[in-house]
């Protein structure tokens, strides 16, 4: 995926994308193969949602309805990209708008969806012009727009951009600030695939997602199995913050260590600084700490330590910052964002944050430590609307196990031992 | 009233949804791009051109972080106060900040050169601290590179 991006030139136009291969797989798919054939290829290549859920993307596609009469159905790219510590999906905006839009058109076509919706999140300034740049050429070229390289296959694309909360990422909330509505999430079912966007089919899929499927439509689902070091398929894009010597990104085989992410690509910790522990996947994910180093980062290993993958994107908690503070500013996003929907997030997150800054600010309790643990149980999954209240509970359970003496010694010693 | 020139881009707009009501965002956009922010008499007119009641309107365009329902200044300076940019020292441009306009977040300065907001992170995150003022991102922030950032906005 980012093998033609280099962030020191500007990002490749049409005529230069496709001299190095591009739009290869739009001429592949719309003129050799049936939409059944390319849904199929997705699901054997394995690959899996890039947005921080990892579902299987061929069995997503699979539940859109292919029979029957034609009908209008949605493709929406999801750039919303606002998990805190996140910044993968703006390389590949900025880096290379080509690929998505290719990627997309592939996708529509195996949905057989007419309109797309490019979702993208208000702050990527640069991203949006270099989109809407790179649809007008692609409509020029006739690879968007009626009949596709003559194929009778008609593709309309939209830039929509968003005016920021958080709950835009989740995707039937997405779906409602697409019609102009408050952000709030819907019941479920029925799913998007079947009762979507204006009520119609419609298919939300990750930037980073959709940037897979050229290649895997160029070169196949073993090829892409292959790249991968770890339990699940393809490469990913990775990214370490914090107080390392080389915070950035890169794209690396499925399934690399922790430790080789810090300490090869990162650079290791700066001089002074200790690794106490990391979200390895943005802010809704659970901490892994010392004894996870060698945790391959895929979906199946970071799950089985205790985590989730998320967004791949880590960010990494030293010794000199304190583990409350790193904490309650997280719970401070999640109750800020919280859409108010539903009562366990839109009561409890506040609540959560409030306890935090008391203990924060040496006014903490021994009791609140319980309170605290009540809420990730009562704010855990099943008992909220969507995923944002069980996200925000992953750093604050996981922070109480792996950091309860420095929680205890905020309340002990009445402050922080960190100011 | 809206201006011509706003009821043409915001009519535009309507014309790429099945649903009126749909692009309803973007008539905020549009109006606020205009004038700023969203008074509640723009707030009317706008309920007016898209069909809508001014509740729901307003329940829309306070849902959102980025509609201004309150006058702003002229530039808006938005500081990221998320995980990666807390663990880089964001704290210290908020109090340099602070320091040297005199308003805290939420506050706009008497001179209407700046508005301060907070904002969840801006996805820069290898490059903390960052902000953006008006359309401009600027990262790995230091309090220098602040003073000379701040002196291109009038």
């Amino acid at each position: 995926m980012t093998q033609h991006i280099n962030p020191n030139r500007p990002s490749l136009n049409l005529k230069d994308y496709e001299r190095v291969g591009g739009y290869q797989a739009v001429h592949k798919a719309i003129q050799s193969m049936s939409p059944e054939e390319i849904t199929s290829l997705v699901q054997k290549s394995e690959l899996k949602g890039r947005g921080g859920a990892g579902f299987s993307t061929g069995m997503k596609w699979s539940f859109v309805p292919m029979n029957g009469a034609a009908q209008t159905k949605y493709l929406v790219a999801n750039a919303d990209e606002m998990e805190p510590g996140t910044f993968k999906d703006r390389l590949l905006l900025e880096g290379n708008p080509h690929q998505l839009i290719e990627g997309m058109i592939v996708s529509a076509y195996a949905i057989q969806a007419n309109i797309s919706y490019i979702f993208l999140r208000w702050a990527y300034k640069k991203a949006a012009r270099l989109i809407r740049h790179a649809i007008d050429e692609a409509y020029a070229a006739g690879y968007l727009g009626k009949n596709i390289l003559g194929s009778g296959f008609h593709l309309e694309m939209h830039l929509h951009t968003g005016i920021g909360r958080y709950m835009c990422g989740e995707e039937t909330a997405l779906l409602n600030a697409l019609e102009g509505k408050r952000a709030t999430p819907r019941t479920k079912p029925p799913f998007p695939q079947i009762s979507g966007l204006f009520g119609k089919p419609t298919i939300v899929n990750n930037v980073e997602t959709l940037c897979n499927i050229p290649h895997i439509v160029n070169k196949g689902a073993d090829w892409f199995k292959n790249l991968s070091v770890g339990a699940d398929a393809g490469t990913k894009l990775y990214g370490v913050s914090g107080q390392v010597n080389k915070p950035g990104l890169w794209e690396l085989p499925m399934g690399i260590s922790m430790r080789e992410l810090i300490e090869e690509h990162a650079g290791g910790m700066k001089k002074g600084f200790k690794f106490r522990g990391a979200l390895p996947g943005g802010a809704s994910t659970d901490f892994l700490v010392e004894e996870h180093l060698d945790v391959k980062m895929d979906y199946q290993s970071v799950a089985a330590a205790g985590s989730r993958l998320g967004t791949g994107t880590m960010i990494i908690l030293d010794d000199h910052t304190c583990p409350v503070g790193f904490v309650h500013n997280l719970e401070h996003f999640f109750a800020q964002e919280s859409c108010g929907w539903c009562t366990p997030c839109r009561e409890g997150l506040p609540w959560t944050e409030k306890i935090l800054l008391s203990i924060e600010n040496g006014k903490g309790r021994t009791e609140d430590l319980e309170l605290l643990e009540m809420h990730t149980k009562y704010l855990g999954p099943g008992n909220t609307f969507c995923a944002l209240a069980p996200g925000a509970m992953e750093p604050l359970q996981s922070g109480l196990k792996y950091f309860r003496a420095d929680f205890e010694k905020h309340i002990n010693e009445k402050k922080c031992p960190w100011r | 009233m809206l201006s011509a020139e706003e009821i043409s881009k915001i009519d535009q707009e309507i014309a790429l949804v099945p649903v009126r009501k749909a692009a309803c965002i973007e008539a905020l956009k549009i109006v606020q791009d205009h004038r700023g922010w969203i008074s509640d008499e723009s707030l009317q007119a706008i309920a007016k051109h898209m069909e809508m009641s001014v509740e729901e309107l307003d329940s829309v365009a306070t849902f959102y972080n980025l509609i201004f329902r309150k006058p702003v200044g002229r530039n808006i300076i938005l500081l990221c106060d998320s995980i990666s940019c807390y663990v880089m020292g964001y704290e210290k441009i908020y109090e340099h900040l602070k320091a040297r306009l005199n308003i805290k977040f939420g506050e706009t300065t008497p001179d209407a050169r700046f508005t301060l907001l907070p904002n969840p992170c801006l996805g820069i995150c290898d490059h903390a601290p960052a902000l953006m003022v008006n359309h401009d991102l600027y990262k790995d922030l230091t309090q220098d590179k602040l003073d000379e950032i701040l002196k291109d906005y009038k």
